[in-house]
């Protein structure tokens, strides 16, 4: 019976981190499955937007979910300016796509420091009223216990990535970022401007950071390293859902959070980040195409 | 003749420089800071080996490194080995873990490697953390041996009957010894065949698998050999720090600077890397004394983007160009 309520509870508690996950990764899914951009600072700049959040919240008392809408067109923004610099110096020249991941690697790096020597290490928190606070269920003597703040992240990050999984599937725009992946040339042929499309792609990605940031800190308590640690995390779900598939990055998410539940409940937390880089390696040696992926590998 | 051998006798040199530098009792922050730089040439030779001449990037080398250092420790907890011990067995297992990983990713395409390696760091760590024998996240301190002993011959005697008079004079002394072979053997692998047909590789990896090179075993023994020197400049650090923490031999630091010395300094060729860290090493031991480790940190990120983008040959880049 313990066992059970323990069982049910993890899982619980892993649906609801998977649909987080689905939100660190979304933005990601499009940079690096659809453009080919690999951009492993991803997960740094969420922290980014999560310490704006902090700021907001700390200063102004703004709700932080209200302040991860704020962000989400100043990240769009951004997006755009850092997709014009990797255009200009690295696509362009169709120089070696992997010194675009050394020029991502050092932005990882500069954002991490500039942010150390702003706020420091410490961790931070934000207030609202639905952290702190768990919903809990008694259900034929067992009892189920659900933290607010997890519920609020998942519904918000469940929004987010179903609208943008459905807009990517079904607007003009989003069928244009997919004929982008799948043949530019073709594409600038029939009249239309790839760079442009994927410029606007890889905004869309890196605005999904604000409102990521936003839960982030909404789920954790958040230092200028942290980013490191869903690093992992991300790229074993995106590569895991299949290249080029946003509803597997979705599947992709809902699996990890679970993983990592269950491991942290039976052999506890501090093994968590072993599970991704387990399934990482798992994937890219059994079938590296993911679970609904079509591009290929070589 | 002389000529022929100008780079045998450079070695030569360079390991004599190292030696007389311990034999002149300087201020200890020297030993310090020059250990820290030749431990990078180290490091960064290794890195380019696959990186440079392959094309293939490596964000591990935080893990590679780490590995050793904990192999060391972990032997030193267990039977008190030696040094040569501990650099031999923590060099062969850090190679095992890139054949590991190699094998895994190297037959996709590069960025699946580089993904892989940029979680190695968090994972061992993750290992290291629970594994209370090597002090798990507590750190350990680690107690060198007063006077220790090689084929019989006393190293270090603090009252002068061995070779070296401390303990880090010796340790400064091998690392010079360790980053020299690792150029000699980047140099080696550099014109040989091996080198030749990463190059090929990295410029078209499909026309050089159409042309006969056979890539996947090349880019398995150039990780190999690039891990292994990794771990053997972690093999090092318990003895030279005395006290190792997780934070400490897992630091972001390492894979940004082995990353960052190669590219500019020049990856091409086996004297970029050295360039690159001698000159970046060195303004890194400077800058963390006169202004901040933090601005230290923010200067090598901005540097790498900045070379990344603008000179992706390096210095040694320019200087070519010149001489065409």
């Amino acid at each position: 019976m313990e066992f059970l309520e323990l069982l049910i509870n993890a899982l619980i508690a892993g649906i609801l981190l998977g649909g987080f996950f689905a939100a660190l990764s979304i933005g990601l899914s499009i940079c690096f499955g659809l453009l080919d951009a690999v951009n492993i600072a991803h997960p740094t700049i969420i922290v980014g937007a999560a310490f704006c959040t902090f700021l907001l919240n700390d200063l102004l008392g703004i709700d932080p979910i209200v302040a991860g809408l704020i962000l989400t067109p100043v990240f769009f923004l951004f997006g755009m300016g850092i997709y014009s610099l990797y255009y200009q110096f690295f696509e362009r020249q169709s120089a070696e796509a992997l010194r675009g991941l050394a020029f991502f690697f050092g932005l990882l790096f500069i954002a991490e420091v500039v942010m150390i020597m702003i706020f420091g290490v410490d961790h931070r928190l934000v207030s609202a009223p639905y952290i702190g606070e768990s919903f809990t269920a008694v259900v034929t003597g067992m009892t189920f216990s659900v933290p607010y703040r997890l519920l609020a992240a998942f519904v918000i990050a469940g929004l987010m990535t179903l609208g943008i999984s459905y807009y990517l599937s079904s607007s003009y725009f989003g069928r244009a970022t997919s004929a982008v992946h799948q043949d530019m040339m073709a594409l600038s042929l029939m009249g239309a401007d790839p760079v442009m499309i994927k410029r606007i792609a890889f905004a869309l990605g890196l605005a999904t950071c604000g409102l990521a940031g936003a839960l982030m800190i909404i789920v954790i308590p958040i230092e200028p390293a942290v980013g490191r640690f869903f690093i992992g995390n991300v790229f074993a779900i995106v590569v895991l859902g299949g290249l080029g598939s946003i509803p597997g990055t979705l599947v992709g998410a809902l699996i990890l959070g679970i993983a990592e539940s269950l491991v942290s409940t039976f052999f506890g937390p501090s093994w968590a980040p072993a599970v991704s880089f387990g399934i990482l390696l798992g994937v890219l040696a059994f079938k590296p195409t993911g679970l609904f992926g079509t591009g290929d590998t070589r | 003749m002389l000529q022929r051998y100008r780079f045998e006798i450079g070695c030569v040199v360079a390991l004599l420089a190292c030696f007389l530098i311990t034999q002149v009792e300087l201020n200890r922050f020297y030993y310090f800071a020059g250990f820290a730089i030749l431990q990078y040439v180290l490091i960064s030779t290794a890195w380019n080996i696959l990186g440079g001449y392959g094309g293939y990037i490596n964000f591990g080398t935080a893990g590679f490194l780490g590995l050793g250092t904990y192999v060391a420790i972990a032997m030193i907890q267990w039977y008190g080995a030696g040094i040569i011990e501990q650099i031999i067995v923590a060099g062969a297992l850090a190679g095992l873990l890139g054949l590991g990983i190699g094998y895994i990713t190297l037959r996709l395409k590069g960025v699946y490697f580089a993904i892989a390696t940029l979680a190695i760091a968090i994972v061992l760590e993750t290992f290291v953390n629970n594994w209370d024998y090597v002090g798990g996240a507590a750190g350990v301190s680690i107690l060198p041996p007063r006077t220790p002993e090689l084929l019989g011959i006393t190293i270090v005697d603090r009252k002068g009957g061995g070779i070296f008079y401390n303990n880090k004079e010796w340790l400064f002394f091998l690392m010079g010894a360790l980053a020299i072979a690792s150029v000699w053997i980047a140099r080696t692998i550099e014109f040989g065949k091996l080198g030749r047909g990463l190059n090929a590789i990295k410029d078209n990896e499909e026309a050089a698998e159409c042309m006969g090179v056979p890539t996947l075993k090349l880019k398995l023994i150039a990780t190999v050999i690039s891990g292994a020197l990794m771990g053997v400049a972690g093999a090092v650090f318990p003895s030279y720090l005395t006290f190792v923490d997780p934070p400490t031999a897992f630091n972001l630091e390492f894979a940004v600077n082995s990353l960052a010395m190669p590219m500019i300094g020049g990856t091409f060729t086996w004297i970029g890397p050295v360039v690159g860290s001698i000159l970046l090493g060195t303004v890194q031991q400077v800058a963390i004394v006169t202004i901040s480790s933090e601005i230290n940190l923010l200067i090598i990120g901005l540097l790498l983007v900045i070379f990344v983008t603008i000179a992706p040959h390096g210095i040694v880049g320019w200087f070519m160009k010149k001489n065409k």
